[in-house]
């Protein structure tokens, strides 16, 4: 069975990339990665705010109390450097590198133009086959236009593209007023792929002790729709290369999204609910589908439900949306 | 030969210098001031600095100076070059070990900043006291007077006792030579090669102790040959000093300075001359040149080579023309025929005339100076030799203070001057959080650096951990810098910190013309006026230039919080011009670059970013004709403070102290308490404000509360009648005290603005969650209305003790705290214990306290935390050493139970004269509950008056003694460094004693008060000096060890985990008629964290089963039950959660991230290793049924 695809240009053996996530933090895990099948992986995120706040509390509490009392000038040894900067980041590429042969993609997440250019160059020094740019945004400031947050994004994605030779994929959220219209931005201004869509962690109200905090809930199914949805409408009207992620979980939303037109599916939540081996169960499962199917190869399904594709192109509009109320009634 | 460089270092670094490069084996443990050695030592090892011969010298921390000295025993017998670091006490633990090391010709080198030693009070500054009671060691003595000097007598010291195989002492004055900064030559490996006697090395070696050529050393020897043995060291101290000379010399011929035994400075044809060793020297120096450039004709003798005594040589250096000699010691000897250098000078002289050498003595005078860091001036210098051009010059005199008990003070005039005008001098007064300290050590490099001339900076610091003043001298000019003494004379005066313009005379050191610059809240604009009367009355009458720039506005601005560091260093150069302006600000950021590099690019440019916009911001103000100003300096203390209060204790708080005569201060160290209150801080710029209407009266606020600044009261509504206006209440929540209303509320000039209070309220406004029942507000516009309301607030009547719960939280916390306004950290995590101890049993309690952090904010004076209630009871506090706490705290309880038990004899023999009953009710009384105490007493006061006229010796002597009657509580207080480190062999045997004192560890995990050394209570993965690659061994068990005895009542508290459960165990462990032991979590500034999180930090200690809370009872055990309680979970969260949000955890994963990973899965396995041994001890313990345990009791 041929299950090849081509995903930023790399030629993949098969559809499954586990996606960013504290899997692909640590080299053991991404090995069993490999061996379960996993086609190529993207590296957690590098958080340049991450870095930055890092930075200042070490700053700050290395600092705080010192040079105040005689006897107690300052409370820590002073180490000869500290690696504050990405390299911890980029040693784990590089040692991802030469622990695997599937393609490793580094993830960024930056917040200054600086960050996004330099840290780039660098990934692609230590050795990453591609990139993610992870432009985890959430417009909390009213004043700022969708004008002003588009803009954004294309300017982080030419910026990045000046300074990098291998592909570039934007990680994008769904929360555009025109979704479709920003895709074909991006894939205009160069973007080799788009990985639809960015999952924000959402945040909760503990009621007892009335304090909100991040609530953190993994994917579940029913969620990969959206993504379905809008590379089923974007498959063909973009050069870029189409992943999709969130909500992935089983052989049958693999299918249903190469199906949709997605080159790749990301997977994160199963995997962690599962564990790694839980990529061999999905290869097997669609490769029995296929088998089972009669179909030759993904290349031959992919697309096949896309908006162009299917009988009743209307059903990925808001005729849809008439249906699934009428359903109810 | 490679070019030596200059370098602008302090006297500890450059000791250190040469120490480390010399050196195989050092073993140290930290003291101030000498701990910086070390702790170089310990980084360049760590960052793998070799030493002369190529090899990374091993450093090692020991568990106190006693054991480190023994270890550099062990290495020089066994042929390492070894050294160690120490001070003061810290160097009288090496006596017996350093008697050994003489007596076996063993070389090795200790240098010492030499330290007060603690007499009537501890002092960590200098003077001699120490090395002097080290004379009768037989170690050599080398005396060091600068910095450079510092790093060259190292040198001499290290190759004279390899050459002479006599053990040295090389010292310099602590604070005044170890953390002055001066610029320096630095001395190359090649000199140091050049230096060391490669034969002498080798010889060293070949006596080493080995298998191979065995041998013995150590024996004990009889009447018959110990005496004789004894001389055969007679030649070798009969050569020390030639070869010391011998040494001096060669360095002069590789490095051009040259050294004697002793150096003469003055006329040749001197009359007068003035012997001296250490800092003084230079003064001295200083002063001579000045005076003889003047016409006078006298003369300074340094020391350098104190012991061997070298009298042929003292004498060859001194003038044949002198005609008085005035020799000066920094110690004293009370009850000596006169201090030790006095009296060889004397017997050189004496001697020399007795054997015909000489034909008449000079007059030969002996006097006292300096004695912990106190001034050493030009001025007294001049004093000292103006005495001896008298008639009878006075003898035995002291020079710098005005003792006026038995008149030994020579007077002299402050006013005298040697500054060089060529020398620009400059006064930084700054807070100790804003980082004026760390910037003006960067402007001396800097200008040491980038231009020709030299440089000085001296610094100064007060006496509290939370909101110090600093202030940093600096000295620069085109010679080298001899003045050891504190600016008096400034060209430049800066008050960093606006707040202190009302508190504290900063322009009586600024000279006529002078710049003060000024850190200012105002717009420039407005400044003026808002100087205090008498600052612009200085202002004028000195036609001082004043500069004001808002520093607090442009760090805000540029992301630098509070640190207004390198604003306010921005200003001094661009004001004192001492570099071109480019040049100045490129220098600046280089130096930041060089310091904050290594913490991130963002760190250098939000500092660059401040540089940048510093000088827009900064202003010259006119200075109008007339003091125009409506506001005045502050008086210290107010007027209605005690007449010691004003007299002594006020002057020392606004750094005065030094104009306070001998007559003014007690005899024996003995002070009165309560006296924080008088001071008035005022350095909380945020305060809590309470909100009547969402507390729940919980007391948690009032609990956690560092510095006792926050207190609940429940009273009689009445009361209220005269209440200032807007003075809260709220009616009382419980049974208790129904009918009652509740304030709870907050001393508005003694808080520290901590924030901790807030984060532990539990309440939330339910209108607006961000709020709770206490929130933060800016102090300025509310202290006066909160001031009124406090002051109504500590008038009302105290909650009477039998009626609250005491054992409860809330309860406790209706409790006077007898702990008030420590000079703690704000947030200070080991200070809300001691104040819970003093609420409950404050008012019978006696403390022993070891040196540390508690015994700085619970002794350093000023003033003293501890509070006497209105029955004129409160707790009575000693500190007697930091290894011999445990021991000292019994010798109190030893006495408590002999005169307890004497007085119950003198009770039962006076029984018909004092009435049956009241013997009776005296001695059965049992004394377990507030009230029964409160019986107790009142049948002590009828016994005193029963007893009060009568005139046998048995009355008087119980009636001295009748109030011992009354269960006393000892408590043994100090930190880990003390418990589990130098202090943990006695606090062993003092638990095992089986005595009824009550031990309180407040465990920081590391060493706090000295700078954040590791202790043997570090955490694994921790950073810490001495484990700068993260402590690679677990935590010490002490509860566990403890609790193997099973008559000890043990207990782990952590008040942010389980608040309830520290009351409890502090209750119990009182109660418990034997030895008791809480040790308890304190978060500390010394882990890098929030502090006003610090509970929080308390309760992750907990929940990841680093610090599980557990209660041994041997009470529980004798009735037959489990003693051992386990009051914490199992493990509920990573250990990581606990770790990686502090920096002495969390820094290592930046310095050395795979060690992190590999110590953090095995601080993560001791985690829960000790969770489930815990668990199954509980088990263990637990008795089976129908089993009667027989565990626990006190043989005594």
């Amino acid at each position: 069975m041929d299950l090849s695809t081509t995903y930023l240009g790399l030629r993949l053996k098969n559809p499954l990339v586990p996606s960013s996530s504290p899997l692909t933090a640590s080299l053991d895990s991404i090995r069993r990665l490999e061996d379960a099948g996993a086609s190529a992986v993207v590296l957690h995120s590098l958080f340049e705010e991450q870095l930055t706040h890092e930075a200042a509390a070490l700053d700050h509490h290395l600092s705080a109390g010192t040079e105040s009392f005689a006897e107690s000038l300052t409370y820590f040894p002073k180490p000869e450097e500290f690696r504050l900067g990405p390299e911890e980041y980029l040693e784990h590429i590089r040692k991802a590198k030469s622990a695997v042969r599937i393609p490793v993609i580094a993830s960024l997440n930056g917040v200054t133009v600086g960050g996004w250019t330099e840290y780039a160059r660098q990934m692609q020094q230590a050795g990453a086959d591609a990139l993610e740019l992870n432009v985890y945004y959430v417009a909390t400031n009213p004043s700022l236009t969708s004008q002003a947050v588009e803009a954004l994004y294309v300017d982080i994605l030419a910026a990045v593209k000046r300074v990098v030779s291998i592909p570039v994929a934007m990680k994008l959220s769904p929360f555009f007023s025109a979704t479709g219209a920003m895709c074909r931005r991006l894939d205009e201004a160069g973007a080799d792929g788009l990985v639809l869509f960015n999952r924000f962690y959402q945040p909760d109200i503990d009621l007892e002790k009335l304090e909100v905090f991040p609530n953190l809930v993994l994917s579940t199914p029913h969620e990969m729709r959206l993504p379905l949805r809008w590379i089923a409408i974007l498959y063909t009207q973009v050069k870029a290369s189409l992943a999709a992620t969130t909500g992935v979980a089983t052989a049958h939303d693999v299918l249903k999204l190469v199906m949709a037109g997605a080159d790749v599916t990301q997977l994160c939540s199963v995997l962690l609910r599962k564990g790694p081996g839980e990529l061999k169960v999905i290869l097997d499962e669609l490769t029995t589908w296929m088998r089972d199917h009669e179909y030759e190869s993904l290349a031959q399904m992919k697309g096949s439900m896309s908006q162009r594709a299917v009988a009743d192109p209307a059903a990925f509009e808001r005729a849809n949306y008439m249906k699934v109320l009428a359903s109810y009634a | 030969m490679s070019k030596r460089r200059m370098v602008t270092i302090d006297g500890n670094q450059a000791a250190a210098h040469v120490a480390h490069a010399l050196s195989e084996v050092i073993a140290i443990y930290p003291i101030t001031p000498s701990s910086p050695m070390g702790e170089w030592s310990d980084e360049w090892s760590a960052g793998g600095r070799a030493n002369l011969w190529g090899t990374i010298p091993h450093v090692i921390e020991m568990q106190s100076e006693g054991g480190a000295c023994a270890s550099v025993h062990g290495a020089a017998t066994t042929g390492a070059l070894t050294c160690t670091f120490t001070a003061s006490q810290g160097l009288l633990l090496m006596i017996p070990t350093m008697f050994k090391m003489a007596g076996e010709l063993l070389p090795t080198v200790f240098h010492i900043t030499a330290r007060t030693v603690a007499t009537h009070a501890l002092s960590i500054f200098g003077d001699h006291s120490d090395v002097m009671a080290c004379r009768s060691t037989g170690f050599g003595m080398l005396a060091s007077g600068s910095v450079q000097e510092a790093m060259d007598l190292a040198l001499v010291s290290h190759a004279a006792t390899l050459e002479s195989r006599v053990p040295f002492m090389h010292f310099f004055d602590g604070f005044r030579t170890s953390h002055e900064v001066q610029k320096i030559e630095e001395l190359t490996l090649e000199d140091m090669r050049a230096m060391l006697n490669a034969e002498a090395l080798a010889a060293h070696r070949a006596r080493a102790l080995t298998p191979d050529r065995p041998m013995l050393r150590g024996t004990a020897q009889n009447p018959d040959v110990f005496f004789q043995a004894r001389e055969t060291v007679n030649p070798f101290y009969r050569d020390c000093p030639a070869v010391v000379q011998r040494v001096m010399d060669r360095f002069a011929e590789v490095v051009g300075r040259s050294y004697h035994l002793f150096d003469y400075v003055g006329a040749p044809d001197a009359e007068r001359v003035i012997v001296l060793m250490g800092s003084g020297a230079e003064v001295a120096h200083e002063a001579v040149e000045a005076l003889n450039s003047r016409g006078a004709k006298v003369g300074v003798v340094k020391v350098r080579l104190y012991r061997p005594w070298a009298p042929a040589a003292l004498l060859a250096a001194i003038p044949p023309t002198v005609k008085a000699v005035a020799v000066l010691d920094r110690t004293k000897e009370p009850g000596a025929a006169g201090e030790p250098l006095y009296k060889d000078v004397l017997s050189a002289f004496g001697e020399a005339v007795a054997s015909g050498q000489r034909t008449g003595l000079p007059r030969i005078v002996g006097g006292r100076y300096g004695l912990s860091s106190k001034e050493f001036t030009p001025a007294m210098v001049k004093g000292v030799l103006d005495n001896l051009a008298a008639a009878t010059p006075k003898n035995h005199f002291t020079i710098g203070i005005h003792e006026d008990v038995t008149h030994s003070s020579l007077p002299y005039d402050p006013k005298f001057s040697t500054e060089d005008p060529g020398v620009v001098r400059a006064l930084f007064y700054g807070l100790g959080a804003d980082g004026t300290v760390g910037a003006n050590k960067n402007s001396i490099k800097i200008i040491g650096e980038d231009t020709p001339n030299y440089a000085q900076g001296y610094f100064v610091y007060d006496s509290k951990k939370a909101g110090s003043m600093t202030v940093s001298h600096l000295r620069f000019g085109p010679k080298p810098i001899r003045s050891s003494y504190l600016i008096t004379e400034a060209n430049f005066v800066a008050c960093h910190n606006w707040a202190f313009l009302e508190r504290y005379d900063m322009l009586s050191s600024a000279l006529p013309g002078a710049v003060f610059l000024l850190n200012t809240p105002y717009p420039a604009s407005e400044t003026w006026d808002k100087l205090p009367f008498e600052v612009q009355q200085q202002i004028i009458a000195k036609k001082l230039k004043l500069y004001a720039i808002d520093g607090y506005k442009v760090a805000k601005d540029t992301g630098m919080g509070g640190r207004v560091n390198t604003i306010m260093q921005t200003c001094f150069f661009a004001i004192s011009g001492i570099l071109p302006k480019d040049q100045a600000i490129t220098a600046i950021k280089n130096a930041i670059k060089k310091e904050y590099g290594r913490k991130g690019e963002e760190v250098v440019k939000k500092n660059w970013a401040a540089v940048d916009q510093t000088l827009d911001n900064l202003h010259e103000i006119p200075v109008p004709a007339r003091a125009t100003s409506t506001l005045h300096v502050r008086p210290p203390v107010p007027e209605e403070a005690p007449a010691f209060v004003k007299e002594v204790l006020g002057p020392m708080m606004v750094f005065r102290g030094d104009e306070l005569p001998t007559s003014k201060l007690p005899s024996d160290g003995t002070f009165p308490t309560h006296t924080t209150r008088w001071e008035k801080r005022n350095i909380g710029i945020e305060i809590p404000v309470w909100d009547a209407d969402t507390c729940v009266q919980c007391g948690k606020c009032a609990l956690v509360c560092p510095h006792a600044a926050i207190r609940m009261k429940a009273y009689d509504p009445a009361l209220l009648k005269d209440a200032p206006a807007g003075f809260k209440s709220k009616k009382y929540i419980g049974k208790e005290l129904e009918g009652c209303v509740v304030t709870v509320q907050v001393a508005p000039e003694d808080c520290t603005g901590c924030g901790v209070c807030v984060e532990a309220c539990p309440a939330k406004n339910k209108r607006e969650t961000r709020l709770k029942a206490i929130n933060m507000e800016f102090q300025p516009p509310i202290r006066e209305r909160e001031r009124a309301n406090y002051a109504f607030f500590l008038d009302l009547p105290e909650v009477d003790r039998q009626k609250v719960k005491v054992n409860t939280v809330k309860g406790s916390q209706f409790l006077q705290p007898l702990f008030e306004y420590s000079g703690a950290c704000s947030g200070c995590g080991e200070t809300p214990y001691i104040k819970l101890l003093t609420q409950l049993f404050g008012d019978r309690a006696i403390i022993a306290n070891a040196t540390g952090c508690s015994s700085i904010y619970g002794g350093n004076l000023p003033t003293a935390p501890w509070v006497v209630n209105k029955d004129g009871r409160g707790p009575a506090w000693c500190n007697s050493l930091f290894e011999d706490n445990a021991e000292f705290g019994l010798g109190y309880r030893l006495t408590l139970d002999k005169h307890a038990e004497y007085a119950r004899e003198l009770l039962t023999r006076l029984r018909d004269t004092l009435g049956g009953d009241l013997a009776d009710a005296l001695l059965k009384a049992p004394q377990k509950t507030d009230a029964d105490i409160a019986a107790q007493r009142e049948r002590v006061a009828a016994l005193k008056k029963k007893l009060a006229g009568q005139t046998s010796t048995e009355a008087r002597s119980l009636l001295e003694l009748a109030d011992v009657l009354v269960k006393k509580s000892v408590w043994i207080v100090g930190g880990d460094g003390w418990a589990y480190d130098i202090g943990y062999g006695g606090l062993d045997h003092v638990l095992a004693t089986g005595r009824n004192v009550n031990v309180l560890v407040l465990d920081t995990e590391v060493y706090s008060n000295t700078g954040g050394q590791c202790s043997k209570s570090t955490p694994r993965g921790a950073v810490a000096k001495f484990a700068a690659g993260g402590k690679p061994m677990n935590k010490k068990d002490m509860a566990l060890i403890a609790m193997t005895y099973g008559n000890i009542y043990v207990a782990k508290v952590a008040m942010g985990a389980n608040d309830q459960q520290t009351v409890k165990a502090f209750i119990e462990a009182e109660a418990y008629d034997g030895p008791s032991l809480i040790i308890a979590y304190s978060h500390c500034i010394a882990h890098g964290i929030n502090m006003r999180l610090g509970l929080d930090t308390q309760k992750k200690a907990v929940e990841s089963g680093h610090f599980p809370l557990l209660r041994f009872n041997p009470e529980l055990a004798a009735a037959g039950q489990n003693p051992l309680q386990l009051d914490s979970r199992k493990p509920s969260l990573r250990y990581e959660d606990f770790a990686y949000e502090q920096t002495r955890f969390k820094m290592l994963t930046k310095s050395k991230p795979e060690d992190a990973r590999v110590l953090l899965q095995l601080g993560q396995q001791d985690a829960l290793q000790r969770w489930r041994m815990y668990e199954q001890l509980a088990t263990l313990f637990a008795p089976a049924s129908g089993e009667n345990a027989t565990a626990g009791g006190n043989g005594h």
